[in-house]
């Protein structure tokens, strides 16, 4: 466990207020869930395992300047880039088209489907700051099943030679959906696989948030610096079924599981914070319930926002080709409606 | 009247890479060659000595990264130009095309653009190996939020490529392998934005009309001059861009014509000929007075050299559609 005290590294408030964001990121994810049972939402990924990976990564980053591109898991942890996130990651979940719009000023990109096509993009944007003269870096998050697709050895390699500010950061969470890690390579570590891009690899305690916070610090600092990319591995564990429509039961085995749930990221970051005396029951308490009023405020902001039936011809050109524009008018007419328009 | 100048088609875009690089610091090229070599075709010579490493990039040999660093140095605010040295090479970025140029700006909602264009040669008759010469431009029109531009002239490649460059949405630039050379027209030295979707009239006639994009323009010039000898009247209408595209031309040439063929260099089978022709069903049907035809590439993989040339439509198939089409009661 990294000590919480190292100069450089967070204060008590600072530290304080990441436990509270780990909190909210549990208490957005769970609702998140209950909403796609109760039908009101979509299929989502729970968190349950990555809030400190998260919290910690957001916390070693400077939310004006660098960016923050997730896979589809993180945007209930990047409080810190903005209070709206959350509101946007509610609209997401429940379908809206909104919920893909991280607005100005939020330095983080929407989640990511298609597992490790963000990278390259992380990879380009981290090229395009530093050919701008800017000072931030791009961190982009994905799995340990991504690793596996092309998508991270072309970026990876490109951000080598690049020598861009870019902080890979690799989520090793056991799991794949039901395709352990053992399936997904032979290699020791997922952080070796740097030693091939020519930058380095480390591997850090994704249930610690504060060596999380180092690590990613540490990164940082190197890419600002203009000494290249860094891949980092954290390892942690999924706590919760890969998603809304999974069943973990199937493939996880359960000693396994409970070891784990031993070591839950918001435990790890409570007692480290109690045995400091920075932290009690009722602080607890209150976080969770802020959450609580901050996610049922989302969820009726989400449920107030209308939308226009045919919102899916917005934002795909610029201006609207002639064709599309002829399709709205018919899809308009056919279903009585008046049209949206771009909002 | 601005100066012209003679200019291959490899010409016209070399000069308008440097314009408009010139033009907006924000350019970046990049891709595979393109930098201290100039590209394999030399499309992007003196780029590199011009404007320096920076903005002329080599890349490794990684067309989905080529791809993907696309959207987020779009992100940053550069107007990047990748190149896709064939584009048979593009299968290996697809997902990048598809999944994520082209829906950038839907899936932020318009937070971001990406206005990236994308460089490619295409097309047969140059005895390439294989995958060097497949015409996908079905496949990327096939694809929402992607523009997809064909020049067949050397002015036009200019102007269309300005335009691209210029443009806040992604383009699939398709450049015709056959024609980099082959095709030498004069360029106007000057400004020259040549505007999406709206066709060219290549040849006039009102017997038969015929719709053809890039290197297959000029072939279907060819085999209207040998028809216009047995008195057949043919109106060669160059699409330029299929995304957008210019309806109104299509449906004005088969009013005043009453008969259609198109031709394309791809695949038969769900080709953009195929689009084409249930246009002109949905908007011009009552002035047909003969069933549309199509004169096109086979539903086989693009052939080696040996086999290619009776692959790709040429001047005697197309004039034999345009004949059969005029004689059709």
């Amino acid at each position: 466990m990294a000590e919480p005290t190292t100069s450089g590294g967070p204060g008590a408030d600072q530290l304080r207020q990441m436990m509270r964001e780990m909190i909210a990121a549990r208490v957005f994810s769970d609702r998140a869930f209950n909403l796609q049972r109760q039908g009101r939402a979509g299929t989502n990924a729970p968190v349950d395992g990555n809030e400190a990976v998260i919290v910690g990564t957001s916390h070693a980053l400077d939310p004006t300047k660098d960016w923050v591109l997730p896979q589809y898991r993180e945007l209930v942890g990047l409080q810190r880039f903005g209070d709206e996130v959350i509101d946007r990651y509610t609209l997401y979940v429940m379908g809206h088209p909104g919920g893909g719009h991280l607005p100005e000023p939020i330095r983080v990109w929407p989640p990511q489907i298609s597992l490790a096509a963000q990278i390259p993009h992380a990879v380009g944007l981290a090229w395009g700051m530093k050919l701008r003269g800017e000072d931030g870096v791009a961190v982009v998050f994905f799995g340990d099943g991504a690793s596996s697709e092309g998508d991270f050895y072309e970026a990876g390699n490109f951000a080598g030679v690049l020598d861009a500010p870019v902080i890979l950061l690799c989520v090793n969470n056991g799991w794949a959906i039901s395709t352990p890690t053992s399936r997904q390579t032979a290699a020791t570590s997922f952080a070796d696989k740097a030693m091939a891009f020519g930058f380095p690899g480390v591997q850090v305690d994704g249930t610690d948030a504060v060596a999380m916070h180092e690590a990613v610090s540490a990164a940082r600092e190197r890419a600002v610096a203009g000494d290249g990319p860094t891949l980092i591995e954290a390892v942690t564990y999924r706590l919760a079924p890969h998603t809304t429509a999974d069943d973990p039961t199937r493939y996880v085995p359960e000693d396994v599981l409970a070891e784990w749930r031993e070591r839950d990221p918001l435990l790890t970051m409570r007692r480290q914070l109690e045995a400091l005396d920075l932290w009690s029951d009722t602080d607890h308490e209150a976080a969770q319930a802020d959450a609580d009023e901050r996610m049922e405020l989302a969820v009726q902001r989400a449920e107030a926002t209308p939308t226009p039936p045919d919102g899916f011809f917005d934002h795909v050109y610029s201006e609207p080709t002639a064709r599309m524009q002829r399709q709205r008018e018919g899809f308009n007419e056919h279903y009585g409606l008046t049209g949206g328009g771009a909002s | 009247m601005s100066d012209t100048q003679t200019m291959t088609m490899l010409e016209a875009i070399n000069h308008t890479l440097h314009r408009e690089m010139a033009r907006d610091e924000r350019v970046v090229v990049f891709g595979e060659d393109v930098g201290h070599n100039g590209g394999v075709f030399r499309a992007t010579e003196g780029l590199y000595a011009s404007f320096g490493e920076h903005r002329v990039v080599d890349t490794p040999l990684a067309e989905g990264v080529i791809a993907g660093a696309a959207v987020g140095l779009a992100a940053a605010g550069m107007v990047p130009v990748p190149e896709i040295q064939f584009l048979g090479f593009s299968y290996q970025a697809f997902h990048q095309v598809a999944g994520q140029i082209a829906r950038l700006r839907y899936r932020s909602q318009g937070r971001f653009e990406a206005p990236i264009t994308l460089r490619s040669p295409f097309g047969g008759g140059v005895r390439t190996p294989e995958l060097h010469s497949d015409s996908l431009e079905a496949q990327l029109a096939n694809i929402p939020g992607l523009k997809i531009v064909l020049p067949a002239s050397a002015a036009d490649a200019k102007g269309l490529l300005a335009t691209s460059i210029r443009d806040p949405d992604p383009v699939m630039f398709l450049e015709p392998l056959r024609g980099y050379r082959a095709i030498r027209d004069e360029v106007p030295l000057g400004e020259h934005l040549v505007p999406f979707g709206q066709a060219r009239r290549v040849t006039d006639g009102d017997d038969v009309v015929v719709f053809a994009w890039s290197y297959m323009v000029d072939v279907c010039r060819r085999a209207a001059e040998e028809v216009a000898a047995e008195g057949i009247g043919v109106r060669v209408i160059d699409l330029r861009t299929l995304v957008p595209l210019d309806l109104e031309a299509i449906v004005q040439g088969v009013e005043d014509c009453g008969r259609a063929v198109v031709v394309q260099e791809a695949v038969e089978t769900n080709g953009f000929a195929s689009e084409i022709i249930a246009l002109i069903n949905d908007h011009a049907l009552w002035s047909l007075e003969a069933p549309v035809a199509r004169v096109s590439g086979y539903d086989a993989p693009y052939p080696v050299g040996q086999l290619e040339d009776r692959y790709v439509p040429d001047q005697g198939r197309i004039a034999a559609a345009i004949r059969a089409t005029v004689a059709s009661p």
